[in-house]
């Protein structure tokens, strides 16, 4: 019971200074014009660590949805849908939730290492005793760039899953959709709103990686194994906060 | 926005610098007050009470896990304490208001703590970017300025990881120099340094005593002390037990120094 109340305390505890950190970092947009050079660098590793990686998976799983549903749906000679069902399933759910994992395993992971070693090393300190604020030097850009490159990601992710999806449709015998009737298909049952909630999720989860991983990072003391171990617990956390927001997004814009 | 500032426990990095602003000497009186700091049971410094004049060269030493570093910290603003207070210039730091700017303070820390993402031009150069307090130009002027001053000219565009340990703390003495502060802090500048090394890290701190700057050493190498100090005071289980000119410090009469001063076996003082 002890054990339950005190773990409950420090999850509590952590998800305070974790909307603290965010505040602060919210605070600090105002500086903004003169970090560009940074929230640029950071911009570049997102896209750097990300494009491959997301470029495979959005690929293929687009196109294994179309394999599963389609001949499901050729049985029922409802096949002509498909455009339309990959296109929901990738834009509302699988788009985002998949970039955010991947973001988090990629960059999240980077993001604890980096400030998670500064802290050890001092560096954080020579920071504090230089009066440049941690939090505007390294959380804000951070947060900025994610802010931009998560729906940006996402977008790019949807995309190359629907064309995963359409080669599939078109050229496995037992759909035999064309790649017009696909798109025909999805113009159809894809509403801009669609899109829009696919933008809200990923922008929310940039927020939840970029915050919990610096926070973690701050938060890292002691020496190497420290930092390995901040790593690990930094992605844990991020890939738990995805499947929690993306159920209490989905709620709350249905 | 100073009460958002406030609610979001903000420290401000963005006020205007009146440092050196009609100042009569660049060094600052640093008066540390019935200070007392415990990590859990552990108390690490117990009422102590510490005053540094203006332009002083004053050296803290004591054995390991004396509270010497605890100390430094307490004055940088990186630590706040249980009782007591820091004054400097008369104007109080450990307030947790973070560090006010009637002046400039840089520390000098034990494991250099350079950013390893930045050059070494970066490095020296961050404060005065950061702050906006220079133009380009002007920084680059600065940055050769003070790494030539630690003998280091020229190695601008090195990365930290190309550095030896020698260097990298001459590095992080020429980055606490471009603030042109009026306190520095030094926390074990020759710790695992070589004797040669050790010697050069000495006779850049003694040569910028001309600059008349405050400074407050942590060591517990004697010999760097006798260099450097106009004065001295020794940590012993969380108080100062020992201060004055380092003459005065090898004639004390304290069995407590004294057992110190003798696990050191070449003492250059006159």
């Amino acid at each position: 019971m002890n054990l339950l109340t005190t773990r409950t305390e420090r999850l509590l505890q952590g998800l305070g200074e974790g909307v603290e950190l965010l505040l602060q970092s919210v605070f600090w947009f105002r500086s903004v014009p003169r970090s560009l050079d940074k929230i640029q660098n950071h911009l570049l590793e997102f896209g750097n660590a990300t494009l491959p990686i997301a470029s495979l998976a959005a690929l293929f799983i687009g196109g294994v949805l179309a394999l599963q549903t389609g001949s499901r749906l050729a049985a029922y000679g409802l096949e002509g849908t498909i455009g339309g069902i990959v296109g929901l399933s990738m834009i509302k759910e699988l788009g985002p939730v998949m970039t955010a994992l991947i973001v988090a395993g990629r960059v999240g992971s980077a993001i604890a290492a980096e400030i998670g070693a500064m802290n050890v090393y001092e560096e954080i300190d020579a920071l504090k005793t230089l009066d440049i604020n941690p939090v505007r030097y390294l959380v804000m850009p951070r947060l900025v760039a994610a802010l931009i490159a998560m729906p940006a990601l996402c977008m790019y992710v949807d995309v190359v899953g629907l064309v995963g999806g359409a080669v599939v449709s078109a050229v496995n015998p037992k759909i035999s959709v064309s790649i017009h009737q696909f798109v025909l298909n999805f113009q159809e049952l894809v509403k801009f709103s669609d899109v829009m909630d696919s933008v809200i999720k990923s922008v929310v989860f940039g927020i939840a990686v970029s915050i919990t991983c610096c926070y973690i990072g701050l938060k890292t003391t002691g020496g190497p194994e420290e930092i390995g171990r901040a790593v690990t617990r930094a992605v844990v956390l991020s890939f738990m906060f995805i499947f929690v927001l993306n159920y209490l997004i989905t709620r709350a814009l249905m | 926005m100073s009460a958002l500032r406030r609610f979001l426990g903000i420290q401000n990095d963005e006020t205007e610098d009146v440092a050196g602003a009609d100042r009569p000497e660049p060094g600052v009186q640093v008066e540390v007050q019935h200070l007392s700091k415990s990590f859990g049971p552990k108390p690490v410094l117990r009422n102590l009470d510490l005053t540094v004049e203006r332009g002083e060269t004053f050296v803290i030493f004591g054995p390991s896990g004396c509270g010497k570093s605890v100390l430094l910290k307490h004055i940088a603003g990186l630590l706040q304490p249980d009782s007591g207070r820091i004054l400097i210039d008369g104007e109080e730091v450990s307030d947790g208001n973070g560090p006010a700017r009637r002046f400039r303070m840089a520390m000098v820390f034990q494991s250099s703590a350079l950013f390893n993402s930045l050059s070494v031009g970066e490095n020296v150069g961050l404060w005065l970017k950061e702050h906006r307090r220079a133009s380009a130009a002007d920084i680059r002027r600065i940055v050769a300025e003070k790494l030539s001053l630690v003998g280091l000219a020229g190695s601008e565009d090195t990365m930290p990881s190309a550095l030896s340990g020698g260097m990298k703390k001459r590095v992080s003495i020429a980055r606490a120099l471009a603030i042109a502060p009026n306190l520095i802090l030094y926390d074990e500048p020759t710790a695992g340094l070589d004797p040669v090394l050790t010697e050069q890290i000495g006779h850049v701190i003694a040569d910028l005593k001309r600059l008349r700057i405050t400074s407050l050493v942590v060591t517990h190498d004697l010999n760097l002390a006798a260099a450097v100090a106009d004065r001295m005071g020794m940590i012993s289980e969380g108080q100062l037990i020992e201060v004055g000119t380092p003459a005065q410090v090898w004639a004390t009469k304290n069995p407590t120094v004294r057992a110190f001063l003798k696990t050191q076996t070449k003492v250059p003082v006159s």
